[in-house]
């Protein structure tokens, strides 16, 4: 009885497209880079766990990423970044929940690019605020590989930056992102 | 599973499309995500020294640090000493991570010109939700490279009596992002004592400890409490507990500490057993400690970066 049942919940899923319809991915990638002008070492890092969900119907689309999970060439400027900037005990995680626009316009079912606008709200540092982003989107048989590039202003999201590292960390951070999402 | 379980799954098979908002992909996301790792607790203490003692902190692997630290003489010296600023002793200091969990180091002081080494072994970390605390051995060893003292004809100065060896656990707990304690059980062997009647070992019991202020400065203390050997001579003179009060002040590259402390010696050697000046009398010793990092070794993410880009 329970594999019946838990056959047929299956079978009802995946013919009601529920789970093709959706790519994802924990294995995203997003860098950053907040170096100031004329600084003499560079402030960037790198996440390789980016967590990523794609509805291809809906043009839903959400990222997820933690903050202790970013890596900085220098061991202090991640205990800094963690301690001082993002304060990643209180706030352990970053996400965007948005849509992409005119969803309908890319055919999943065949290869090529699209360039696509998403918009959203973006979640740093425990603020949320409504972000409007240009990307792109490839689909390669069954994965699509979700790209974009856009910077914040720290400011707008609460974190300070003292004048003594003004010289060394911007005001703005260039956020760079790629996903290969695969079909769920 | 159990059957009920499943007959409430059912209906949601059906509502696919309804079920899609943005909200409830975020909840797929922390649903199958994998059972959250229990982290590590980082940033016990700002710096690789609570003040004269090790914290529980580790270099990161491949990580190099130039340690400056310097104690001027006693702030009741006077004017005619300038409160003891024309009285300062000094350690160089190169500290090396090997791994994450073991770092290295050698240095040079000025008091009794010694050369010292140490080794620091992270044994067990905190984690968030497990492990209460971090525990981690160090352990020391140095040589005075002072001239032998004059001796009567026949006797021999051994190179031995110049050495002397540290053990220490350091136990620390970070109880929130704050107040950070540690406890210190240590021992310290001096090969050559004033007199038979002493012993060659003093145990102690340091604590120590720092209150974060604000994100960047923080307030720090440190006591030695000798279990053994309190009564020992060093050179004739009376020795003392060692006590220290500091600040943590964060910089953005790096950490600058300041102090005042009784001991002005600036090895294990000193601030275990060996202090001469004790907070009484006001034989207080300002001081600081300067640290520059480098990065020897790059994390994996940022070596091939550089290999292009060359």
């Amino acid at each position: 009885m329970k594999r019946i049942l838990l056959t047929g919940c299956f079978l009802i899923a995946a013919t009601s497209g529920l789970f093709a319809q959706k790519y994802m991915t924990r294995t995203g990638k997003i860098t950053f880079n907040a170096t100031a002008p004329n600084s003499p070492e560079k402030i960037e890092a790198i996440n390789n766990e980016v967590a990523c969900i794609l509805d291809s119907k809906s043009g839903d689309i959400v990222f997820q990423v933690l903050i202790k999970s970013f890596k900085f060439e220098r061991e202090l400027m991640k205990e800094h970044f963690n301690e001082n900037y993002l304060e990643s005990d209180k706030y352990p995680k970053a996400d965007f929940k948005g849509t992409v626009t005119k969803i309908s316009e890319i055919s999943f079912a065949k290869d090529g690019t699209y360039n696509v606008k998403v918009a959203g709200k973006l979640t740093i540092h425990g603020v949320s605020l409504d972000v409007n982003v240009p990307g792109t989107l490839t689909v390669k048989g069954n994965t699509v590989n979700a790209k974009a590039k856009f910077s914040v202003a720290l400011k707008d999201y609460k974190i300070d930056v003292p004048s003594l590292v003004a010289d060394k960390l911007g005001k703005e951070a260039t956020i760079s992102l790629e996903c290969g999402l695969g079909q769920k | 599973m159990h059957k009920r379980f499943l007959l409430f799954l059912l209906p949601f098979c059906f509502t696919g499309r309804a079920y899609c908002q943005a909200d409830s992909l975020m909840n797929m996301l922390n649903d199958g995500a994998a059972p959250k790792k229990k982290e590590n607790v980082t940033a016990t203490f700002k710096a690789t020294r609570i003040i004269n003692s090790s914290s529980v902190e580790n270099l990161g692997a491949g990580v190099l640090d130039f340690r400056i630290a310097h104690r001027f003489g006693q702030l009741n010296q006077g004017f005619e000493n300038f409160f003891g600023l024309d009285n300062a002793t000094t350690r160089i200091a190169l500290d090396y991570g090997i791994t994450k969990w073991l770092m290295v180091g050698i240095a040079h002081s000025t008091f009794n010109k010694e050369n010292d080494g140490f080794v620091k072994v992270k044994v067990l970390p905190q984690k968030e939700h497990g492990m209460p605390v971090t525990v981690s051995y160090a352990g020391y060893v140095s040589v005075q490279t002072a001239p032998a003292p004059i001796l009567p004809p026949g006797d021999t100065w051994l190179f031995s009596n110049r050495l002397y060896y540290a053990h220490q656990l350091l136990i620390a707990r970070k109880f929130n992002d704050r107040i950070s304690l540690q406890l210190m059980p240590s021992v310290a062997h001096y090969n050559l004592v004033d007199s038979s009647k002493f012993s060659n070992n003093t145990f102690a019991l340091g604590v120590g400890g720092r209150v974060k202020l604000t994100r960047r400065i923080a307030l720090t203390g440190e006591y030695f409490y000798r279990l053994t050997n309190a009564d020992l001579l060093t050179s004739g003179q009376r020795t003392y507990n060692t006590f220290s009060l500091g600040l943590d002040i964060e910089t953005g590259g790096h950490v600058f500490q300041l102090m005042f402390t009784n001991a002005q010696g600036l090895t294990e050697r000193t601030f275990i057993g060996q202090t001469t000046d004790s907070w009484d009398k006001g034989a207080l010793h300002f001081g600081f400690n300067i640290s520059r990092l480098f990065t020897i070794v790059k994390p994996k993410e940022f070596r091939k970066e550089e290999a292009t880009s060359w």
